[in-house]
């Protein structure tokens, strides 16, 4: 089954420097009661996007008219906590492409590569630069290339490479998951079993 | 050079590994529930595809279910929607369910150990963090999102890069009141809650070893709170004894081949680790957290650090910890008035969690000003105690025995606490909102937990037990 194909982006940014995100932040247990993929975007950060009565919070980035963008740029130690993949898809149905940070929890990198959406590693160094530049512009366009593997700001040139699996890398510049590569080899999946 | 136990396990379950592409690792055991399955059941069914092998399959439901009443059907709406979905699900594909009423249902990581599922030398999956709890029977056991709960539906197998390997060796003599649960919250206050980010982590040392299976599965538990893909502990005398007899244990002879496999399970002693850390037991307090991830936890008698203690670019986080959880710098926890008392979850919830309990708080009652919750991890955890008379120790405290579930860990259920309250709790993750919206957790153990409901204040449990002992 396809999924998304992904190779490249320039796009404005929505920054949130903060440190350790984690899922429960992202998508609340509460709203984890859906049996199908869409819909979680609108309880994206629900609790630093909402007040209790449920009006938008205007100091939150989401809420603010000036960020905007495919790209999210999140403090380090993104996607900490619990395994849902709620989370990869709230961010995605939300409308980001790729999330930046300068580190990720293991498990939340695999959800989002399993959903099209694109974790870029970068330096502390180059994190601490987008957020600057954001900040004196929040216009600024970033350009994230998945093919060459490299972040760029765009108005200053500053650059930095990232890495990714280049399974992963293949599977998303192709648009194929997993479970087709692994029913590709099921006959050494049974031979396997048969070795008891 | 020898091997670590980890990579025993590992290439023992690898079908096919290529370079560039991750291995293709063969899953023993596959656990689900009903919050992060539906999506992965409808994903086979576009691709037109049957659950490859549902005899390796176990659901059960424990994340949203009610822990009271629960032989009434669920009266939130979302709720026993997915319950429902789960009971369609599992008989459409031919996966046995231990749902609400089935006296195996509990929370998915107290149901595998109990029944003897969870053995030595498998490996194991599920659509939850706290996957890891299962490798303190020597196994390799990890959470996962949904997408690879339908991969592992479709094909029995992950595709998975091998992990790094990290050793965190523990030894010397616990104080008394400190257990398995300190033990762990001081890990992770030491290394922080991304300190074993892309490792697979062993516990070893004297002090881990003579943990009960119990005492190893809640430190295997919040292996994913430092980051870590999962932790393990050589299986020895204590892991047999625990599996032996079980429900689905091997029996006769089977027994036997296995029990000799399981004692080739271990580090060899020139195994390579990529990393390799040791604590002291002595130097381990009952801990207690004061902020919002697990890694902000701190002896209970110490006092929360100073925001200039941190570096400049950390400071911003800090201080809305600080501000969430309604503290300020150097604030000592101890003393602090709370509001409820949550023991359960898969971190804390089998029978010794609530026979130390029910042990500590006879003849005691709790506080005017709190609430308690014990939550048993099981319903056989559930008849067990009540078999052993530690409801009534428990209602005569004030401490009411509910019904298995997750229940307040993650506040799906009714189990919420309010907005602005406080909680002790024995649950894993002190996260803004865990709780409920706006609730503020102090994760703690069992017994520091019970000792905080009888005063009504954070308390240091080692107090209690000296009087206790001049009496
Ligand atoms: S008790 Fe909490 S941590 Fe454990 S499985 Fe349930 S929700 Fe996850």
């Amino acid at each position: 089954m396809s999924t998304k194909i992904f190779k490249h982006i320039q796009t404005s940014v929505v920054p949130l420097p903060i440190e350790n995100i984690d899922t429960d932040q992202i998508i609340p247990a509460r709203f984890l009661k859906a049996t199908t993929r869409e819909g979680f975007g609108n309880n994206l950060f629900r609790d630093w996007r909402f007040d209790n009565d449920g009006n938008p919070k205007e100091d939150f980035v989401l809420n603010e008219p000036k960020y905007s963008g495919k790209i999210l740029v999140a403090g380090k130690n993104f996607g900490c906590g619990s395994s849902r993949e709620h989370a990869a898809w709230a961010i995605a149905d939300y409308g980001f492409d790729a999330v930046v940070s300068s580190f990720f929890a293991d498990i939340f990198k695999g959800n989002a590569l399993n959903n099209g959406l694109l974790p870029v590693q970068v330096s502390d160094d180059f994190l601490k630069r987008i957020f600057e530049v954001v900040d004196a512009d929040p216009h600024t366009v970033i350009e994230i290339d998945l093919v060459d593997q490299f972040i760029k700001i765009v108005a200053t040139g500053e650059q930095e490479s990232f890495e990714v699996n280049p399974y992963k890398k293949a599977c998303m510049t192709n648009g194929y998951d997993d479970i087709d590569y692994i029913l590709s080899k099921k006959e050494l999946v049974v031979e396997f079993e048969g070795r008891g | 050079m020898g091997q670590t136990l980890f990579d025993k396990i590992w290439d023992a379950h690898v079908v096919s590994s290529n370079e560039g592409f991750p291995d293709i690792l063969y899953i023993d055991t596959h656990f689900i529930h009903e919050v992060t399955s539906p999506q992965a059941f409808d994903g086979l069914r576009l691709r037109g595809l049957p659950v490859f092998r549902p005899q390796q399959t176990v659901a059960t439901a424990d994340h949203n279910v009610p822990t009271w009443d629960q032989h009434l059907p669920i009266k939130e709406e979302l709720s026993r929607y997915q319950v429902d979905m789960l009971t369609k699900n599992c008989a459409e594909f031919g996966i046995e369910l231990y749902g609400l009423g089935h006296p195996f249902q509990g929370i998915v990581h107290v149901i595998g150990p109990e029944l003897g599922i969870t053995r030595p030398g498998s490996t194991y999956v599920c659509g939850d963090s706290h996957t890891s709890t299962h490798g303190a029977f020597g196994a390799i056991a990890f959470g996962i999102g949904t997408s690879q709960v339908e991969q592992v539906m479709a094909t029995q197998c992950l595709l998975q890069s091998r992990p790094k390997r990290m050793k965190i060796e523990v030894n010397g003599k616990l104080q008394k009141g400190v257990g398995a649960k300190d033990i762990i919250l001081y890990i992770i206050a030491q290394i922080s809650a991304a300190g074993g980010t892309g490792y697979a982590v062993e516990y070893a040392g004297d002090t881990i070893r003579s943990l009960s299976m119990e005492g190893r599965m809640t430190i295997c538990n919040m292996s994913i709170e430092m980051g870590a893909r999962c932790g393990l502990i050589a299986p020895d005398e204590t892991t047999i004894n625990y599996v032996k007899g079980r429900e689905f244990a091997p029996k006769g002879e089977e027994w036997d081949k296995a029990v000799a496999y399981w004692q080739t399970l271990y580090s060899d002693e020139d195994a390579d680790f990529d990393s390799v850390l040791s604590f002291k037991a002595e130097d381990i307090e009952p801990m207690i957290t004061y902020g919002t991830n697990p890694g902000m936890g701190i002896g209970v008698t110490q006092h929360v650090p100073e925001t200039a203690s941190f570096e400049q670019k950390e400071q911003g986080s800090y201080k809305k910890a600080l501000n969430y959880m309604g503290l300020h710098d150097d604030q000592q926890l101890l003393g602090k008035p709370i509001d409820y008392v949550f023991i359960g979850s898969c971190t804390n919830s089998r029978i010794e969690d609530l026979r130390e309990v029910a042990q500590f708080v006879k003849g005691k009652h709790k506080a005017d000003n709190v609430i308690v919750w014990v939550v048993p991890g099981s319903k056989q955890v559930q008849e067990q105690a009540i078999r052993e008379g530690l409801d009534k120790i428990f209602d005569a405290a004030g401490f009411p025995l509910r019904e298995p579930g997750c229940s307040a860990c993650l506040g799906m259920n009714e189990d919420k606490i309010p907005a602005g309250k406080y909680c002790v709790s024995t649950s894993n993750r002190n996260f803004e909102g865990r709780q409920g919206p706006n609730s503020r957790t102090f994760l703690a153990s069992p017994l520091t937990a019970a000792a905080s409901a009888i005063t009504g204040v954070v308390t240091d449990i080692r107090e209690f037990l000296k009087e206790e002992e001049l009496v």
